[in-house]
């Protein structure tokens, strides 16, 4: 339980700590370290058993289907972070209350900061690599938030979106990467992944796993050529950079490739990418370093020098070299976050972080002075610090590099050469801040010592830099050990942690750096000159460009796809259609199956015949749209035929009654529309449409033949034999509708009543003049409602809705039921308001339809829901047999409800969608004022 | 017999598609049509063409497949409530535009569509 506690406290912390904001910066400080001491606590008791070698691990289900668990892992690695995080976070929460100003927003802070502190324990303490990626990209959000906590500064904000672009793509790839190599591994958890090293390494996708892993690394931790982020992320308030881009948030893509290292190092694109990515890192930010002029731009540059430096540690793949990386993320971290803050407390105190203005501080705060001066020296690797150490356990790795030939020097060289601009920049800090002259022309003046408890964060810190530089051992010593065996999966080189081991070739290289440094300090003005040779590339200008390109580039993509033209979508959607289809299709050929095909029967020729004739008439002639109609009608009912003759009488009967309700709404929606469609579109034009619709034509012509010759199985069997015994019917096709998929008919028609209801929305309060005409110069008759048809109609309407109550009761039994006398009764009470008008019909018929509608799906979920009472899940049915005079024995299935519900259903929304169409006219939308009245 | 229904399947599906690209929403609604009655036919025929075996209990020997039976029939509802909707959106476009064009303008005094806006944060 304790290490899910370590985890969340953070995030608990940070809904709490803005609570305080009221009480004073003091009293969300307390409220805000709270949490971490906790955590710390928590982590105690553990020690014993990592110092042995020893996990621990807490594990919970989450998401097991996708190898998704919520599983921490504690070891002496996964230690070291942790208590890095927490401890320098536990300093920067109190130097962070003096750094920031009463009237800034520092509930805000605090919550971000022990949300950044939450998601970074979460990182080093996941087992699962897929919930460790989850509070990777925190830390991005997070960081993106603490970069940008000056909302106000334009700066900041590019600089904080330029951090999430570098990190949130790095973010990306990782995920890639892990996916991949949970692929390989079968699992995401870590002890799988560590144990399943070979298997990685053999398998065909390790490169790209590897390469994908180390983007995000590389992007997270400031590599070459991803490093520029750090720079600019330096807008941030001090104490953010001083915690999340130097001692911890960049370290995280060094844990994840300590944490990775059995799983994924010791192969030869490892050391290539790996160690030639340090080198690059190393070598251009320590020259960079040297000439920022700002103090914070120094320390960010010789940052990504230093992770340059570990990196190409973990690179050179030898034991050694990865004890010694994990020594100076240690030492690293100590040096640097001492030294943020100490810059941020000049720049507190001064006003400005101009290294030409600041100078001669020794002289207002020494006792600052000495502090950052003591830091600067280790980071510049003076003996007797703990800077030294680790940098002289690089020099002499960096001599074991086994590289072909003349290449043997370049790693001692490189080291030599960055160790030589490390102490020239780190001489620069000292000097040109403290010494050099008097300042100039400060924005506050005189400068003196900040508060006394801003300087016990450093002053810790600074004391843990001699401690570790004098009495390595016994300081560092078990933590390292911890580490290292838990970075090498259990074994540990040979090493000696001492002040000095001898007089060897790595002390000759800190000397010829050391020198070499100060040499090249004191000759500096040659070195800037030099410098300014060059145009300064502006990272950030080039990167917001970049943006800006990409941007204007989907621009105008956009703008090309979407241009408003329904047409060309449907095209493009087409196209893509065929574009997908047609490979397949090809190889398809004209394919025809093993059962091969059957005789015609002379009638169905001709139907289908006809049908195929009608189809391309009605394309043909679809511009004059009467014709286009009576041929469409054509078509439906050999469609309405073609079901008949193939065994299916439910739809033939279904489609011969939508089929005439279908043509009625063409017919009452071409009243009110021009009668004819202009010619609008060029032959070539209307070739290249032919062309597409032959493809999709010949296209479904292939399927379907293929299809119709191959045998198949049905899951059909289990309807068949269950219909009369399971569900009371032989009609099987009703059976499945309202019984087996009852659930989906009530989806289904709950769409229906959705579309109807959208209808009469639609035209509410729409008015359309119908063309006095049909276009071709002919008025229309006069006698609206011709006598003859009202004749006739009247009486059919009993007929009609008796013959469609025989249809319902039947329906389970024989072809019939709610859908299809829904439709029948629609349909007759249609013909009335064709014959009759709408007032006349209105007048007999008075119901709202809306309210026919609703009563349907009513009846249809009550008969669903009834089966509840019973203790039956929903849509269970029963039934029983009942005999009527005529109707004969019938069965009365609670499934009967349900249909019932369709039946009225299906009236109420087809009628609602044909009544609000026929009253669009402005003269039936006067008269039915008083139905609505 | 086969080749014959597939064939019918193809003539609707084209006839259908010629008319989705038409510029007019009348012709386009009566494709919609066509190509619905297509992919009836096709889901239908997915239980294969078989002669005299309703799927109704003890009527005959053989059955028809009566699941793509029940899928086409709602299948043929649904899509009549698709085509309603289409043909009102239809009457709507011409009620506020005065003119039956799909893109709800006349095609000849087309407004420039505004892209190339700079999305830049300022």
């Amino acid at each position: 339980m304790s290490l899910p506690l370590v985890v969340f406290l953070p995030f608990l912390g940070a809904l709490a700590a803005p609570l305080f904001a009221q009480g004073g910066r003091t009293a969300i400080a307390i409220a805000a370290s709270v949490p971490a001491i906790v955590a710390l606590a928590a982590l105690y008791p553990h020690w014993s058993t990592l110092a042995e070698g020893g996990v621990i691990l807490h594990s919970y289900q989450w998401l097991p289907a996708v190898g998704l668990s919520f599983s921490f892992r504690l070891d002496g690695l996964s230690l070291l972070f942790a208590l890095l995080i927490l401890v320098i976070g536990l300093l920067i929460i109190l130097y962070a209350r003096y750094y920031l100003k009463a009237k800034e927003n520092v509930g805000k802070f605090y919550a971000l900061l022990l949300c950044f502190m939450g998601s970074m324990l979460g990182i080093v303490l996941s087992s699962n690599l897929l919930l460790m990626m989850i509070f990777w990209e925190l830390t991005s959000l997070t960081s993106f938030l603490l970069i940008s906590f000056w909302t106000h500064k334009q700066d900041a904000r590019r600089g904080a979106r330029m951090a999430l672009a570098v990190t949130g793509g790095g973010g990306l790839a990782l995920l890639a990467g892990i996916l991949i190599i949970g692929n390989i591994v079968g699992s995401f958890e870590l002890d799988d992944v560590l144990a399943a090293g070979d298997l990685i390494k053999a398998h065909s996708l390790y490169p790209v796993a590897l390469t994908l892993v180390l983007l995000g690394a590389f992007t997270k931790s400031a590599q070459f050529p991803f490093h520029f982020w750090l720079p600019h992320a330096m807008q941030a308030p001090t104490p953010v950079s001083a915690y999340l881009h130097s001692a911890t948030m960049v370290k995280a893509g060094i844990f994840l490739m300590a944490r990775l290292y059995p799983a994924l190092a010791g192969t030869e694109q490892w050391f290539y990418m790996v160690s030639f990515t340090g080198m690059a890192t190393l070598l251009i930010g320590a020259y960079v370093a040297m000439f920022k002029h700002d103090l914070k731009g120094l320390l960010a540059h010789s940052t990504v020098s230093h992770l340059g430096l570990i990196t190409l540690l973990f690179g050179m793949g030898t034991q050694l070299a990865a004890v010694a990386a994990v020594f100076h993320v240690i030492n690293h971290a100590i040096f640097k976050a001492s030294l943020f803050m100490a810059a941020g407390i000049i720049d507190h105190e001064t006003g400005t972080r101009d290294m030409r203005r600041i100078n001669g501080l020794w002289r207002y705060m020494p006792h600052t002075a000495t502090l950052a001066m003591v830091a600067a020296s280790s980071m510049a690797g003076v003996p007797l610090l703990n800077g030294f150490l680790s940098k002289e356990m690089f020099f002499a790795e960096s001599l074991q590099l086994n590289l072909p030939g003349i290449w043997a020097w370049l790693p001692p060289l490189v080291a030599t050469l960055a160790g030589i601009f490390a102490v020239a920049y780190s001489a620069r800090f000292i000097h040109d801040v403290f010494f050099n002259g008097k300042p100039v022309d400060l924005p506050i003046y005189p400068p003196h010592e900040p508060p006394r408890y801003m300087k016990i964060p450093v002053e810790i810190l600074v004391f843990a830099c001699i401690m570790v530089g004098v009495f390595p051992a016994l300081s560092v010593g078990p933590l390292l050990y911890a580490a290292a065996s838990a970075t090498l999966g259990g074994t540990v080189p040979e090493y000696h942690l001492a002040i000095l081991h001898g007089f060897n070739l790595p002390l000759m290289m800190s000397f010829a750096a050391f020198f070499g440094g100060l040499l090249m300090y004191s000759q500096r003005q040659r070195f800037f000159d030099f410098h300014a040779r060059f145009r300064e590339i502006d990272e950030k200008a080039v990167f917001e460009a970049a943006i800006s390109r990409v941007v204007a580039l989907a621009n105008r993509f956009t703008a090309r796809i979407e241009n408003g033209s329904l047409q060309r979508y449907t095209m493009l959607l087409l196209l893509s259609v065929i574009a997908v289809a047609i490979a397949p299709l090809m190889q398809l050929g004209i394919f025809v199956g093993e059962s091969g095909l059957s005789p015609i029967d002379w009638p169905t020729l001709v139907g289908i015949g006809v049908l195929i004739i009608c189809a391309f008439a009605t394309a043909a002639l679809h511009r004059e749209r009467f014709y286009a109609l009576v041929l469409l009608s054509v078509v439906g009912l050999l469609v309405a035929l073609g079901f008949a003759r193939f065994s299916a009488p439910d739809l033939a009967m279904t489609q011969l009654s939508v089929e005439v309700v279908t043509i009625v709404l063409l017919m009452l929606a071409l009243y009110y529309m021009p009668s004819w469609t202009p010619l609008e579109t060029t032959p070539s034009r209307r070739v290249r449409d032919i062309a597409i619709a032959l493809a999709a034509g010949v296209g479904m012509t292939v399927v379907t033949l293929a299809m119709l010759t191959q045998p198949f199985t049905s899951i059909s069997e289990f309807f068949l034999e269950n219909s009369k015994p399971g569900g009371g019917g032989t009609n099987v096709v009703n059976v499945i509708l309202v019984d087996f998929r009852g659930f989906d008919t009530l989806g289904e028609i709950t769409v229906l009543a959705i579309a109807a209801l959208g209808i009469y929305a639609m035209l509410k309060n729409t008015a359309l003049t119908p063309p006095p005409g049909d276009g071709q110069g002919h008025a229309w008759t006069r006698d609206a409602y011709p006598l003859m048809l009202r004749q006739i109609a009247r009486p059919m309407l009993p007929l009609a809705l008796m013959v469609s109550a025989y249809i319902f009761l039947r329906g389970h039994n024989l072809p019939g039921g709610g859908f299809i006398a829904g439709l029948i009764t629609a349909v007759a009470l249609i013909l009335q308001y064709i014959a009759s008008g709408m007032i006349w019909t209105q007048d007999r018929v008075p119901f709202r339809y809306h309210n026919v509608i609703g009563l349907g799906l009513l009846f249809a979920t009550i008969a669903g829901a009834g089966s509840y009472a019973f203790g039956y899940p929903f849509l269970t049915s029963t039934f029983d047999y009942i005999s009527w005079p005529v109707v004969g024995k019938f069965e009365v299935a609670s499934a009967l409800v349900f249909d019932l519900g369709v039946y009225l259903t299906v009236i109420g929304a087809t009628l609602l969608a044909l009544v609000s169409i026929g009253r669009l006219s402005p003269h039936s939308a006067i008269k039915s004022k008083k139905e609505g009245a | 017999m086969e080749l014959a229904f597939a064939l019918a399947i193809g003539a609707l599906t084209a006839s259908g598609v010629y008319l989705l690209l038409r510029a007019r929403t009348f012709p386009v609604v009566v494709g919609l049509t066509l190509l619905s009655y297509g992919v009836n036919l096709f889901l239908f025929s997915s239980g294969r063409l078989v002669t005299g075996g309703q799927p109704i209990i003890g009527s005959t020997a053989g059955y028809s497949d009566p699941l793509p039976q029940a899928l086409v029939l709602t299948a043929i509802v649904i899509g009549f409530a698709m085509t309603a909707f289409v043909v009102v959106l239809a009457l709507r476009n011409l009620a506020d535009h005065e003119d039956d064009h799909v893109d709800g303008r006349q095609s000849s005094t087309a407004p420039k569509p505004n892209a190339d806006k700079e999305v830049s944060g300022k």
